[in-house]
């Protein structure tokens, strides 16, 4: 029972602080103390073609940590998350791998169980707060049903715990809205509804995918500091996905960036920011807007993301990297430790590349 | 404000029945008078009984004085049974509306789980049956089926008696047992619509994204589908229900005449034989109403399925 061993250790023992936290990038089959979610060597297929959508995914999020993903738009970022949640739609399947949330595998959990671990143990804060609420329920309803699903609590209970957690996300008069149906809320209400319903059973993993993207500026800011916060004093970890580097930067402590499929770098935030090596994130950094460059044309990345269709043998990079050569068109870089917890997918840092550079 | 607007409404609507229900049947050539007196009546002999019943002069004189008794709730006398209109009209309501009741709580009862089950059993065995069998329900006509359900439950198996309806007020037992293959035979075509829309309304809703949310919750299937995606699916299929009770109804005039069942449907064919315009138009106006009433109720179910609607 080594879930059972993990809460017992999990109570006697006080939390790491951020300063011990182990950051190194653990080997296949290792099993850490501080690991929370362990994704290992994961693809997601589509079900008709058994085409991958994602694959070949390491990644491990622990205990207290943010771990960032970004990646540009179609490159498979909300098909990992669902796949972890197991909610992906029907027309993809789990491939090969591993995917393990406090030890215990959610790959071969049935979905009893994995029913039983989302939004207790693990929960997600979806795109678009518009959409993610049932527009016939009232809030109250859509936010203690978990409550007392997960936490056993009788209706006054799950209703006073509801207005505390309302509170929490820093809406105005709680008990109002727990009467209110989502089409009576903005934008900005509705997702701060949907990160109380997310954190309201205090699970170990929260999924937040671009939590603001479908939101105005001004009230973005609004909602990370939310979610922030109440992360500061719930210590969950979170897996946040994002198109914007700048808020990575500001708010994670370990990246992931993907492309086309596969992660293609990850390390610590000052890893990747002080030395990126992979030129898909050395053009993304060199895509960020900064103050000092005003008036310049902003940089962009040339050509798109290749389809599911045209993805070829070698690095997916590969027609758009200005540094491509012929070993790229033909064999597909591994992700490669490049010291510390920083890993690399790309010949150009590798030893290869440089001998036939020459 | 939605009440004023919707009374309005209802005012509107019953005027232009009431003015069709008039006209409309005028219109078809025929005379009560030369249909009572035969062949052989005098010129002389037919004005007579046309003054004594109340149809003789311009029509649109007979049409405000028809509308002015109507709207006082005296309907007239009818012409072939020489009874007032709303005494005949009331001793045969409770059997067309009570057997348009029952196939309508049939149609739900059976309608709603069957609908349900086919959309969870998406292309599998379950849904390929249901959905042909409500292919099947859909092309079978009613009175037909009310035949077969005669020769098999009545005749066969003896376990209805047919052609004996007993009024509620004698024996309440009997007469839901009188009512129940009439009903079956009506809610058979009405279950095979619910089932097919309902299905389809459900696998739409359940790509809508709050069914992830709920699911990520991790709440039960049964949860999800009774709780999150049925109350959606159901505001469209409330319409459709609505729209179909007018059929239900059309259909119980009919099927009355397969089971012998003392209902408006009889009354009415005995009326336009016998061109009873009192009669007629009564019936008419009061059927019109029904619809319109019913209307009204699936407006209001609208507005507790849906908040949108409710709170605007
Ligand atoms: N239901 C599906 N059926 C088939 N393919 C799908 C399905 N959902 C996603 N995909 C494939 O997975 C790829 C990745 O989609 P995903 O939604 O994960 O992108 P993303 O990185 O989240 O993009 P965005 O930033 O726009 O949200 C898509 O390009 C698409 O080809
Ligand atoms: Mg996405």
């Amino acid at each position: 029972m080594p879930l059972l061993t993990d809460w017992v250790k999990k109570a006697i023992e006080p939390e790491p602080s951020s300063q011990q936290r182990n950051c190194r990038l653990p080997e296949a089959g290792e099993r850490d103390e501080d690991e929370l979610l362990a994704v290992r060597n994961l693809s997601v297929n589509v079900k008709s073609s058994s085409r991958p959508v994602i694959e070949g995914i390491d990644l491990t999020v622990g205990r207290g940590e943010i771990v960032g993903i970004v990646g540009e738009s179609g490159c498979g970022k909300s098909v990992l998350s669902l796949s972890i949640m197991g909610l992906l739609p029907s027309a993809l399947k789990l491939g090969g791998g591993e995917l393990r949330l406090n030890g215990q595998s959610l790959h071969q959990a049935s979905q009893r169980q994995i029913r039983s671990m989302r939004g207790k143990h693990m929960s997600m804060i979806f795109q678009d707060p518009m959409t993610s609420l049932n527009p016939t329920l009232t809030i109250g309803e859509q936010l203690t049903e978990s409550l007392r699903l997960h936490l056993k609590l009788g209706g006054r209970e799950a209703r006073e715990r509801a207005v505390l957690w309302l509170r929490r996300t820093g809406l105005p008069r709680p008990e109002a809205i727990l009467s209110s149906y989502p089409h009576q809320l903005s934008g900005g209400m509705r997702q701060r509804v949907m990160i109380a319903i997310a954190l309201c059973c205090e699970p170990e993993l929260l999924i937040a995918d671009e939590p603001t993207t479908a939101l105005d500026v001004t009230i973005q800011a609004q909602i990370l500091d939310v979610l922030f916060r109440i992360r500061e004093e719930e210590q969950t970890s979170i897996l946040f996905i994002s198109h914007d580097l700048g808020v990575i930067a500001e708010l994670c402590d370990r990246v992931a960036v993907m492309y086309a499929g596969q992660i293609v770098e990850q390390g610590t935030v000052e890893e990747l920011f002080e030395s990126p090596q992979h030129p898909y994130t050395i053009g993304l950094m060199k895509s960020i807007p900064k103050p000092e460059k005003k008036g310049m044309r902003l940089y962009a990345i040339p050509g798109t993301v290749p389809s599911l269709h045209d993805r070829g043998e070698g690095c997916r990079f590969q027609s758009r990297c200005a540094h491509a050569a012929a070993i790229c068109l033909d064999a597909m870089p591994a992700l490669e430790h490049r010291g510390g917890s920083h890993a690399v997918r790309c010949f150009l840092a590798s030893g290869e590349r440089r001998e036939m550079d020459v | 404000m939605y009440w004023a607007r919707k009374s309005f409404t209802l005012l509107l609507t019953l005027a232009f029945v009431l003015l069709l229900t008039f006209f409309a049947f005028r219109i078809i050539p025929g005379n009560p008078a030369s249909a009572i007196l035969g062949m052989e009546a005098s010129q002389e002999q037919i004005s007579e009984l046309e003054q004594k019943l109340g149809i003789e002069g311009p029509l649109h004189l007979q049409f405000f004085r028809w509308a002015g008794g109507v709207i006082q709730l005296d309907f007239g006398h009818s012409i072939r049974f020489s009874e007032p209109v709303l005494s005949l009209i009331a001793s045969r309501l409770p059997v067309t509306l009570s057997l348009a009741a029952m196939s309508l709580a049939i149609t739900l009862l059976v309608a709603l789980p069957l609908g349900i089950a086919a959309a969870r059993a998406r292309g599998r065995f379950a849904d390929l049956f249901i959905s042909l069998t409500s292919q099947l329900g859909l092309a079978i006509p009613s009175f037909w089926m009310g035949i077969v359900l005669i020769l098999v439950f009545g005749l066969t198996l003896k376990w209805f008696t047919v052609s004996t309806f007993v009024p509620w007020s004698e024996n309440a037992w009997l007469a839901l047992k009188s009512l129940t293959l009439p009903a079956i035979a009506l809610a058979v075509p009405q279950i095979a619509i619910v089932v097919r829309y309902l299905r389809t309304t459900m696998l739409e809703q359940m790509n809508e994204d709050y069914v992830r949310t709920a699911k990520s919750k991790g709440l039960s299937n049964a949860n999800v589908y009774y709780k999150h995606v049925l109350r959606n699916a159901l505001i469209p299929v409330v319409t459709v229900v609505g729209i179909n009770f007018g059929e239900i109804l059309a259909g119980s005039l009919v099927i009355e005449g397969v089971f012998t069942l003392p209902g408006m449907g009889r009354l009415l064919m005995t009326a336009i034989g016998n061109r009873d315009y009192p009669l007629v138009q009564g019936m008419v106006l009061l059927i019109a109403f029904t619809v319109i009433i019913i209307n009204f109720v699936v407006d209001l179910s609208y507005r507790w399925l849906d908040p949108k609607i409710r709170l605007k």
